[in-house]
């Protein structure tokens, strides 16, 4: 017997690429039915035109992560409402990947180059909330430049730090230095107020536009059909 | 014009519409789709007083703009810019034409841009010319991700789109007003990338890049490219109507706006009809940041800064006459960059 609880903590662990959250706190989930190994979910999005390169991605990932459920054998995942749901919906279930779902209109790799160029955001917006808890803490930005990872007290905050960090392949030993760019490259003194600051505009544009999307999407479908 | 405490401010609305998404002019689904999408944002930002029925929205009359725009929002002077969309809209969603007869009747009170597509090659240079001739245009609105046939955008470095804005530089158009949209070819890259603009305004030193909605959702990489090239501008409409329903994150992008683009190169904008300038205008005038330590090091918003992203900004785009009442008072000092000394972090 398959429950519930389990199919949603794997499906927690899929993110918005863009608005770095989970999809079922962003109530992404709108359907879920559970039938001996069948699994069958349904997500929804803010609006009509959610660009359909992340769209993709979610509804790949989630299918990934609900066959990833011990005693799952099959599992159908629909998007709805979405201008593209055919050519997504038959991608994913089909296994087509996302070039041949959108044949002649995708050119280059497939979607590994956006999901790495988010994940960097996501990486860089994270490290500005830990910091920030940090100097709120009372350490100083030079201070912060010679910490690693060691130094810093466990949070909530540190703990995704880390997760995002490791994503992008990063060192996570506490020894590693704490303020690193994209790439892994100690950040020197000089220039963490600098690189704070445009961490910081990055934070404000993701955790805006997860607020957008959040009201959109409560605009568009009311409360109904939430699955959490 | 505004006047609030003693200060006065003359209004540019630089990025409205005069859409036409009536059942009857609704092509298909992507256009019954285009249209509740924009519903959505107006419900969802606007203050309840504010907010139309989904019947009104699709289609607008001349007295409501007139009303909403002029006899009580404040505006001076009202940019209309136009969107073909003619993949979704019979007649087109709001075309030059459409805007134009507004101009004649009211000329005064508006102007409207042109637009081009690229993929419309020669032709399209032709069109450029003829309706520039006819309509006397200082601006073009580019919707980069407009659907047409196969195709699902272009990108402004785009060889056509290359020699479009070469014909804008030799007409004189020196306004490019650039709208991102989601869904762009290729569809595997991220589609509000902007960096066809960066790309675009070092091409073009004399052209002016308005950014429209400042590169929602990716303020990020359009504050960065406002730091290297001094002709990009940053266009407010979408940004502005957090200023109500989430005025925690308005007063984040304005601050982190005027730090990273500065006071000189932001423009006002309502985008009517999604949201009405009249409570956009009052609520801006009367911003003050939140008292917490987050907004501490964000630079504090004069009305002088103020008079010049309502008005004063847009009018320098357009050479526009603005009474001399309605002037800085104050020559303050300048917030944002020197975009002569980059910053010297890497992304």
């Amino acid at each position: 017997m398959i429950e519930r609880r389990t199919v949603l903590d794997a499906l927690s662990g899929v993110r918005d690429p863009e608005l770095d959250e989970p999809i079922t706190d962003l109530e992404f989930v709108s359907r879920l039915e559970i039938e001996g190994g069948f699994v069958d979910v349904r997500l929804r999005l803010p609006t009509y035109f959610c660009a359909p390169n992340f769209s993709y991605l979610m509804v790949a990932d989630a299918k990934e992560a609900v066959l990833s459920v011990p005693g799952v054998e099959s599992v159908r995942l629909i998007l709805e409402d979405h201008y593209a749901s055919e050519e997504i919906n038959t991608g994913v279930n089909d296994k087509r990947g996302f070039d041949h779902a959108f044949e002649g209109e995708a050119e280059g790799p497939d979607l590994e180059e956006l999901r790495t160029t988010f994940r960097r955001k996501s990486f860089v917006s994270r490290q500005e909330q830990l910091c920030r808890a940090l100097l709120a803490d009372g350490h100083s930005p030079a201070d912060l430049a010679e910490m690693v990872l060691g130094d810093a007290p466990v949070s909530a905050e540190f703990d995704t730090y880390l997760d995002r960090r490791a994503e992008l392949g990063l060192d996570v030993s506490p020894e590693a230095p704490l303020v690193v760019d994209p790439d892994g490259n100690r950040v020197p003194k000089g220039a963490v107020v600098e690189h704070l600051r445009f961490a910081r505009l990055t934070r404000v544009s993701i955790e805006g536009n997860a607020g957008l999307c959040r009201g959109l999407l409560a605009t568009r479908y009311g409360t109904s059909g939430v699955v959490s | 014009m505004y006047e609030k405490d003693g200060e006065k401010y003359f209004v540019v609305d630089e990025h409205i519409h005069f859409w036409d998404a009536s059942p009857e002019n609704t092509t298909n689904k992507y256009g019954e789709g285009f249209i509740k999408c924009f519903y959505d944002y107006h419900a969802n930002l606007s203050p309840d007083e504010y907010t139309w029925s989904f019947e009104k929205y699709r289609k607008y009359s001349e007295e409501d703009i007139m009303h909403d725009l002029f006899e009580v929002g404040h505006v001076d002077l009202a940019i209309l810019q136009s969107t073909y969309l003619t993949d979704f809209y019979d007649n087109g969603f709001n075309t030059l034409e459409r805007n134009a007869k507004l101009v004649e009747k009211y000329p005064e009170k508006f102007l409207v841009n042109g637009s081009f597509d690229p993929r419309n090659e020669a032709k399209g240079l032709e069109m450029l010319e003829r309706d520039h001739e006819r309509y006397g245009f200082k601006g073009v609105k580019l919707y980069t991700a407009e659907w047409k046939g196969e195709s699902r955008g272009w990108h402004l470095d785009d060889e056509w789109s290359v020699r479009h804005l070469e014909k804008c530089e030799e007409l004189g158009i020196k306004n490019i007003h650039v709208h991102k949209g989601p869904t762009i070819w290729p569809l595997n890259r991220d589609s509000f990338d902007v960096a066809d603009v960066d790309r675009t305004a070092t091409m073009f030193p004399d052209l002016n890049f308005v950014v429209e909605h400042v590169g929602l959702p990716r303020l990020e990489d359009f504050c960065w490219i406002g730091t290297q090239e001094p002709n990009v501008y940053g266009g407010l409409a979408v940004a502005m109507p957090f200023i109500h329903a989430k005025p925690r994150y308005f007063a984040q992008i304005i601050g982190e706006l005027l730090y990273w683009i500065g006071e000189d190169r932001l423009c006002f904008a309502s985008d009517y009809a999604l949201w009405q300038p009249k409570w956009l205008v009052e609520k801006f005038v009367d911003f003050q940041y939140p008292e917490d330590a987050e907004f501490d090091d964000y630079a504090e918003i004069t009305p002088d800064i103020k008079r010049k992203i309502l008005g004063l900004n847009a009018a320098k785009l357009y050479e526009l006459e603005v009474p001399d009442e309605l002037q800085l008072v104050t020559t303050g000092q300048d917030t944002g960059f020197d975009v002569t000394e980059k910053p010297a972090i890497e992304r």
